[in-house]
């Protein structure tokens, strides 16, 4: 056994608990999760069945945590882990799961797939089969700050442009701020709009923020490729840089994965609660809106659908400002059928769009089949979502697919509309 | 040993056995899953009405949005041959005499016609989920000789009981003792097959409830 791969099943042992134990002794094999997942079912191929994504960690189960499995590995009758297995899988953990959470609504003996996936990935990562594009967004993320590779200095000059554009101030390193703002790098290169946006709606509710230039980016690589140690690393420095700052409240971009990493998995990475309360940009909307700061000066005319990220609403938590925000801001709102936490993934979430090999590619269109159905089935050409990558991955299948729908950014929809 | 040996045994030690294994079987499994415990959730908890593992553990047995349409035989037949288990099981009036002389216990069966009409109706549901293990791709790509054994170790139960009500095939005491019999081998692998779901998928969905519930996701 290589080292390599010794460490990643030591990381799968150390990662198996009494949820992993239970879920597995519970499966039935029905196949349930596979009429959940995208993957199965735009390509109808069985190998993308959620549980099936999980049999190397299944296996290590077995055979470390159950008598039987023991037994059968003493008289070398069970099938170990190897290299070669985990190269094969890593189309399955990666390629092919978003980590959108879908499965693990439909399980009927109730279990949580995703949290087995994400917990696979620890011994994906370490045993040195993860996808190389996520293992250089987690490597840019760590050595240069995020993983697009952008530093402090590209990000001044987008702040400069912002406020000339806005008209609003943009302001940094400010302590004692209530709100510490965080960005994805997605959206400081792709829609620096979303800045003035916030700088907009920050300035008419008067409250005061302020960005870190220690800490902008919000994603988290680490968590997507599955190394906890990485991920604890890109963490802290947000937490150092908001303790630094003594900022009430941190806020967690659109970007889902993000609001995953600082919201969710943040205090448990780090091994201890916060000192400030993290907040998602939606959350914040909604609150002002219920405050009846968020007065809009008109609507959207045309009429739209919305997309709801899965890190977000389904894994996140913010179930209802999502809807009640758009409702402020257009005339029809038409939803999908399938909405909420019953949302369909766009096929790139889980670091899924950081992978650029052509297979990989290629499967993220094929499984946007499911999305694109679901936009023609409202029949409208306008869609609302609120996460960058979503938005990246719904842009390049809808030119793939040379579809005629327009994609907007809810917080920037909203400002746009916002009184002056 | 003839038939009255092999009833005679079958009711006597091979019980005793099959209990004795079942019971420190599953003691063993509960013990070896659930004394591996989960770390604390650091995260402050967002508080949401209905989402908890509790609400799980109920909710997790209604259909979730429009997976009924995607797989009707996995739901509808599932949901008949578990209802029908549970019927033929607690409600057969042998079945409640024999617990009642066992822990004192009792309640009313139900008509022994029903009891063949749901006998029928869940045998033939059985066979049904059966051919689509074998027919369905995801299915069939999934099972292994363990699925076949559990369902027959569940399907033979129902049928040897329901052979030796109606007197078929072979003499009615050697079909009761068959009968117990697969009874035994069903308790007995109970704890070391998928069989175990029957306990393990309550703290399933508990957990599943709790994880998606602390962030104030109602699953």
């Amino acid at each position: 056994m290589t080292a390599s791969l010794q460490r990643g099943i030591n990381a799968l042992k150390e990662v198996i608990d009494a949820p992993v134990a239970s879920f597995f002794s519970s499966c039935v094999h029905c196949g349930l999760c596979a009429d959940a997942c995208l993957f199965y079912t735009e390509t109808g191929d069985p190998k993308y069945t959620p549980i099936h994504k999980l049999e190397p960690l299944k296996r290590v189960y077995k055979q470390e945590f159950t008598l039987l499995g023991r037994l059968a590995k003493m008289a070398g009758l069970a099938k170990p882990v190897t290299d070669d297995e985990l190269e094969s899988w890593s189309e399955l953990v990666y390629d092919s799961c978003t980590l959108c959470g879908r499965c693990s609504m439909v399980c009927p003996v109730g279990n949580d797939l995703t949290y087995m996936i994400r917990k696979l990935r620890e011994g994906m990562a370490v045993s040195g089969h993860a996808p190389a594009g996520i293992v250089s967004a987690t490597r840019r993320t760590v050595e240069l700050g995020g993983p697009m590779g952008l530093k402090w200095p590209a990000v001044q000059n987008v702040i400069k442009h912002v406020e000339a554009d806005s008209g609003h101030k943009v302001p940094v390193d400010q302590a004692g701020a209530e709100y510490m703002v965080l960005l994805s790098s997605m959206e400081i290169v792709n829609y620096p709009e979303y800045i003035g946006a916030l700088a907009k709606i920050f300035n008419k509710a008067g409250i005061t923020w302020t960005l870190s230039s220690e800490a902008f980016e919000a994603t988290n690589a680490g968590i997507q490729i599955g190394n906890s140690d990485l991920a604890r690393e890109i963490v802290s420095r947000i937490v150092n840089a908001a303790e630094k700052l003594g900022v009430k409240k941190v806020l967690s971009p659109e970007c889902g994965h993000a609001y995953m990493a600082i919201r969710w998995e943040g205090p448990n990475l780090m091994g201890r609660p916060f000192k400030f309360e993290v907040v998602h940009v939606l959350e914040l909307l909604d609150e002002l809106r219920g405050k009846g700061v968020l007065k809009m000066k008109d609507k959207l005319k045309t009429p739209v659908t919305l997309h709801d990220p899965c890190q977000i609403v389904r894994r996140g938590g913010v179930l209802n400002a999502p809807e009640a925000l758009l409702k402020e801001v257009v005339v029809e709102f038409r939803p999908m059928s399938d909405r909420g936490k019953m949302n369909w993934c766009c096929g790139g979430g889980g670091g899924a769009s950081a992978i650029h090999e052509p297979a990989a590619e290629e499967l993220r269109f094929t499984a946007f089949k499911r999305k694109k159905a679901q936009i023609e089935e409202t029949g409208v050409n306008t869609m609302v979502t609120f996460c960058a990558n979503c938005r990246i991955t719904l842009e390049e299948s809808i030119d793939h697919y040379e579809m005629n729908t327009q994609l907007l950014g809810l917080t920037e929809l909203l400002a746009e509309h916002l009184e002056d | 040993m003839n038939e009255i040996e092999f009833l005679t045994w079958v009711r006597g030690t091979g019980l005793n056995i099959a209990l004795g294994l079942f019971v420190l079987g599953m003691l063993w499994r509960l013990v070896e899953i659930y004394t591996l415990g989960r770390k604390k959730d650091l995260a402050p908890t967002r508080k949401v009405a209905g989402a908890s593992g509790w609400h799980t553990i109920a909710r997790r047995s209604m259909p979730p949005h429009s997976m009924l349409k995607r797989s009707p035989v996995s739901y509808f037949g599932g949901y008949i041959f578990h209802l029908g288990l549970f019927i033929t099981v607690f409600f057969f009036a042998p079945h409640i005499k024999l617990v009642e002389s066992l822990l004192g216990i009792s309640w009313p069966g139900l008509p022994s016609q029903v009891i063949d009409a749901v006998t029928v109706v869940t045998l033939a549901t059985m066979l049904l989920v059966l051919f689509d293990r074998i027919n369905n791709p995801v299915k069939r790509f999934l099972s292994t000789f363990g699925d076949y054994l559990a369902w027959a170790l569940t399907f033979l139960p129902l049928l040897t009981g329901f052979l030796a009500v109606k007197h078929l095939l072979l003499p009615y005491t050697t079909m009761l003792a068959l009968h117990i019999l697969s009874v035994e081998l069903l308790l007995i692998a109970l704890p070391f097959t998928k069989l175990i779901h029957v306990v393990t998928l309550f703290a399933s969905r508990w957990y599943n409830g709790d994880i998606s519930g602390k962030r104030g996701v109602p699953v």
